[in-house]
């Protein structure tokens, strides 16, 4: 008896959610999506087959009401079969009653898929089964298909009716993110956007300046959708991606795509450079001294000679202000005309101000870039809900699609299988007891391969210093002698490494990710303390006393000294890729006779790109042309790993979490690579004193000084521009409004922080009590399923 | 605006753009490689929206779908009739979901669709095991299947019936983040 309420209630609860679908929340980002339970489409049986129940007499199990719908009676047979499939041995009433749950049925905008129609369709053709209720039952169902049509029809009308509430682009991001056939997302588009589409110059019930403006939205957005695709056809490097992609899968991809990245950043900077810095003083060249133009090949390599002189360098910028005419008085550029205060006149280019301007100006949109980029990526890989062993997760996320070429789907399947066998054979004999002695030992390796790796990272540091104190103390620099520093770093940069590999190797970390981790960390270890060493050497040596070296321009020293390690690199790097991979695979196949090839080590390349960028957002300053350097190098190195690649290396078994890696990555990219470069180049411009005789900065305290002056001069040839000259004292100069912003981010990352905690406590709670929850169900389904199995076999139903 | 073409209609483009995470130069680039599944059957004139379906076997025959163990279950899913045989709308539908701008869950849905071979819209312990050797090309034993099913069943069955609903498996990939980089095929 209580439970026939029961049931109606949830029947009754049922049904209501289905009325509440229509109302509610257009703002939702997602949809939810109905499905119809498979077991049952119907609704009213629930009541029928408790009037039967009512009705029954015999106390025969197969009287029971499982038979008013031959359905049940068929899935009682069926009982058998699905016994294997069910962990519990419901009944098939419970299983019915079950799957019309208020969570099973509850959805709330989205329409029925034709699949779930299709499929709720299957176990009908089993209920028209013969039994003395079958006629009123048959009817009942008849109609239960048309009340379901035009249910199905109302959530058309509910979906485009939600839609039309909508904004147009909100409404065509909703419309994609459903799941529903394209046809039937056209149909949806067309109806929900009849009168958008329509020209509405026709009806004249539209004002006329409404006319003016839907027009004018609807030109901006074709015009618009063209520029973007435009843009997205830009996409560099399609079809070779996709050759990677199909044949390593997407770790490998991983390391093309951030190359592509970095690209676009150089691409970036060298336009912003190339428009407001290079262009008017390649225009506009200052007169220099041809005393060094024998030009040999040695010179591109080095930087000096020609070079040193072009447009490259720090050296060639004059600290002019640049005007297409001159005052009455002026002496100095007297090839110009006179101004004429009646004729169009340039706007004076101060190049100083231009080359500071542009520098910090780049340096600040690239920040932004890059934390927007890092956010997104962290937000799409963060995990929300703290799991140790997914394994159901990994389960449905492991097969890489992408991967299309043959024997990579097979080596794809042998490493899934490996790594379940692995987990499996984990899970039967538990954790390794390992014995003391075992772990001492093992905690003996990792300690000395740790003590190797730092001692390593050290002396390779204390070496590049030594070695650059002895080229500072033994000027002037020879040609060839020029490259023995850079050629040192790079090879550290090569050697090194392999060092740290083998470490690992030996040290044999159980989980392969944290053998990842390990390795990125002391290779970082290494670039920063060779990165360090040079800057300190930079701007600890050569810059503070450049007389004492024999330099009359330190800045372009510096320049070249960046543009140096950078070929060498590149030329280095050539070297490992064709002999290093190549020589490998023979040997292999030739000596060992095995065929095995060399495995891509992604972690390894992706730093040594980063350490490329960073050595080009420091040289930005010094050689503005450094990232054209940067962008020819990115594009030969991308062919030649492709080809590398192809030809010599096979994808890795080890499986590589590609999403968690592209947001270290890019983190990588920002906190010691960017924020390395810009605290540098800040350090730079705010303290150290520029060379006397060249460069836009001569005969200034600091490189930023000149910012200021121009600012005054701004102000002294327009009296209006004085708040610019306040604002800047006040603010800028000011390290109390400094800090004080500082606090003010500084809070609020606190509290953003202590938010994000508390949500997460909350989320764990909550998965706590929905496990609770299951629980609570299931104990209330089985005692229900007991009692009603104890009244059925025991009482009479009259 | 810009290059003149006549298999569609503006409106067409139009629409399918709205429909799919597609730009236009995407779309016919797709219809292109539809159309090289079977030149003589596609005609060149979509304007009057001709009725034409590709049997399964030129649409498993691609290069990128011809070694996927799924190719199977995805053509099922995507296609009209349910047997893979697809027309130009779903053949767009199938890219645009499994292409890089495809939010999770749309995704999520599809995937739950597709690793549910007997079509009843749950996995149960039949469809996880199907899915399991399709994985590893049946190399685990029976043994090993059934303990990684239970497993998995034991993890994420949220309501405790048995067999994952599609909530389960939402839930599920909510807490795996490498699911939208490999459920994503480059065409």
């Amino acid at each position: 008896m209580a439970y026939r309420v029961n049931i109606s209630q949830t029947d009754s609860d049922s049904e209501s959610d289905f009325e509440d679908m229509g109302g509610s929340k257009p703002g939702q980002g997602t949809f939810r999506f109905i499905r119809e339970p498979a077991a049952s489409t119907q609704r009213c049986p629930e009541s029928l087959q408790m009037d039967n129940f009512r009705e029954c007499t015999g106390a025969n199990r197969e009287d029971l009401p499982f038979t008013a719908s031959g359905h049940m009676r068929d899935e009682t047979l069926d009982t058998g079969q699905r016994k294997s499939l069910q962990r519990h041995h419901w009944s098939a009433a419970t299983l019915k009653v079950l799957s019309s749950m208020p969570s099973r049925t509850a959805g709330i905008n989205a329409v029925i898929p034709k699949y779930a129609r299709d499929s709720s369709q299957q176990p009908q053709t089993s209920s028209h089964d013969s039994s003395h209720h079958s006629k009123s039952i048959q009817a009942d169902f008849v109609q239960e298909e048309m009340e379901e049509i035009s249910a199905e029809e109302n959530k058309y009308e509910q979906l485009v009716s939600n839609l039309r509430g909508l904004s147009v682009s909100e409404a065509m991001r909703k419309l994609r993110a459903t799941p529903l056939s394209l046809a039937d997302k056209m149909r949806v588009r067309r109806l929900a956007f009849r009168d958008v589409d329509e020209s509405s110059f026709i009806s004249r019930n539209i004002a006329c300046y409404r006319r003016l403006g839907l027009y004018i939205s609807r030109t901006w957005r074709h015009c618009l959708f063209s520029c973007l695709s435009v843009l997205a056809s830009l996409q560099l490097w399609h079809s070779p991606m996709k050759i990677l992609s199909g044949r390593f899968g997407t770790g490998v991809l991983s390391y093309f795509l951030f190359l592509r990245t970095l690209l676009l950043f150089n691409l970036f900077l060298f336009t912003i450079n190339g428009l407001f810095l290079v262009f008017p003083q390649a225009v506009n060249p200052p007169p220099h001294d041809l005393h060094s133009n024998n030009f040999t090949g040695l010179e591109l390599l080095t930087g000096t000679g020609y070079l040193s002189q072009s447009v490259m360098f720090y050296g060639f910028y004059t600290n002019t202000t640049l005007t297409t005419c001159r005052a009455v008085n002026a002496t100095k550029t007297a090839d110009l005309p006179i101004c004429d205060p009646l004729q169009p006149q340039m706007v004076p280019y101060s190049i100083p101000a231009a080359y500071l301007f542009t520098i910090a100006i780049s340096f600040f949109i690239i920040c932004i870039i890059l934390v927007y980029s890092m956010s997104k990526s962290f937000g799409r890989s963060f995990q929300v809900l703290k799991s140790n062993r997914n394994l159901a997760g990994n389960i449905f996320c492991i097969w890489d699609f992408k991967v299309s070429k043959n024997t990579s789907v097979r080596l794809q399947s042998e490493k899934i299988s490996t790594q379940l066998k692995e987990l499996m054979s984990e899970l039967t004999s538990g954790e390794d007891a390992k014995s003391y002695t075992q772990r001492l030992c093992r905690l003996m390796v990792h300690v000395l391969a740790w003590v190797i790796c730092l001692i390593s990272i050290v002396l390779s540091a204390m070496a590049v210093h030594y070695l650059s104190e002895a080229c500072i103390t033994q000027s002037p620099f020879k040609d060839t002698e020029l490259l023995l520093l850079p050629a040192v770093v790079s090879a550290i940069n090569l050697l090194l490494p392999g060092l740290f590999n083998l470490c690992t190797w030996v040290e044999n970390y159980d989980s392969p990710s944290v053998c990842v981790y390990v390795s990125i960390f002391r290779n970082l270890m290494l670039k920063v303390s060779l990165v360090g060493v040079l800057c300190f050497r930079w701007l600890g040596r050569i810059a503070v006393e450049p007389e004492s070296h024999g330099l009359q321009c330190w800045e372009n020293c510096v320049g070249q000294e960046l543009y140096r390690l950078l070929l060498m690199d590149f030329v280095f790097t050539v070297l490992y890729t064709f002999l290093g991979e190549f020589l490998w695979r023979l040997f292999f196949k030739q000596v060992l006779r095995r065929n095995r090839k060399p495995v891509f080590d992604i972690a390894r390349n992706v730093l040594e790109l980063i350490y490329g960028q960073t050595l080009t957002w420091l040289g930005v300053l010094f050689a503005p042309l450094l990232p054209a350097v940067q962008i020819i190098k990115l594009f030969v190195l991308f062919y030649m790993k492709k080809s590398s690649l192809l030809l010599n290396c096979q994808a890795s078994r080890q499986p590589w979490r590609a999403s968690q890696m592209t947001t270290l990555f890019v983190s990588l990219l920002f906190f010691p690579s960017y924020l390395g470069a810009a605290v540098s180049v800040t350090y730079t411009i705010w303290t150290i004193k520029p060379s006397t005789e060249c460069g836009p900065f001569r005969n200034l305290t600091t490189m930023f000084h000149s910012g200021k002056l121009w600012v005054q001069q701004l102000e002294s040839s327009n009296t209006l521009l004085f708040w610019l000259s306040w604002a800047y004292d006040f603010l800028v100069e000011n390290p109390l409004f400094l800090f004080v912003v500082n606090g003010v981010f500084l809070i609020v990352i606190y509290v953003h922080s202590q938010v994000v905690d508390g949500q997460r406590r909350i989320v764990s709670r909550l998965q706590k009590q929905i496990e609770n929850e299951g629980k609570d169900k299931k104990f209330l389904i089985t005692n229900l399923q007991a009692l009603f199995e104890r009244s059925s076999l025991v009482s009479p139903y009259r | 605006m810009g290059n003149k073409q006549t298999i569609f209609t503006a409106q067409q483009l139009d629409s399918y753009q709205d429909c799919t995470y597609f730009t236009r130069k995407e779309i016919l680039r797709l219809f292109d490689r539809y159309r090289d599944l079977a030149p003589q059957l596609v005609p060149l004139d979509y304007t009057c929206q001709p009725d034409v379906k590709l049997p399964y076997e030129l649409i498993g025959s691609m290069p990128e779908l011809k070694d996927n163990p799924f190719r199977q279950r995805i053509a099922e899913v995507f296609s009209d009739d349910g047997e893979g045989n697809m027309t130009l709308d779903d053949f767009l539908d199938m890219f645009s979901v499994l292409s890089e701008m495809a939010p999770r869950d749309l995704k999520a849905y599809y995937a739950f669709k597709i690793y549910d071979f007997n079509n009843d819209d749950f996995l149960c312990k039949s469809d996880l095991e199907k899915t399991l050797n399709k994985l590893t090309r049946n190399e685990l034993t029976e043994d090993e299947v059934r303990m990684v099913c239970e497993k998995v069943i034991d993890e994420s069955d949220l309501d405790n019936d048995g067999r994952l609903s599609l909530e389960d498996f939402q839930t599920m990939i909510v807490r795996a983040p490498d699911f939208l980089s490999t459920f994503h095929i480059r065409i």
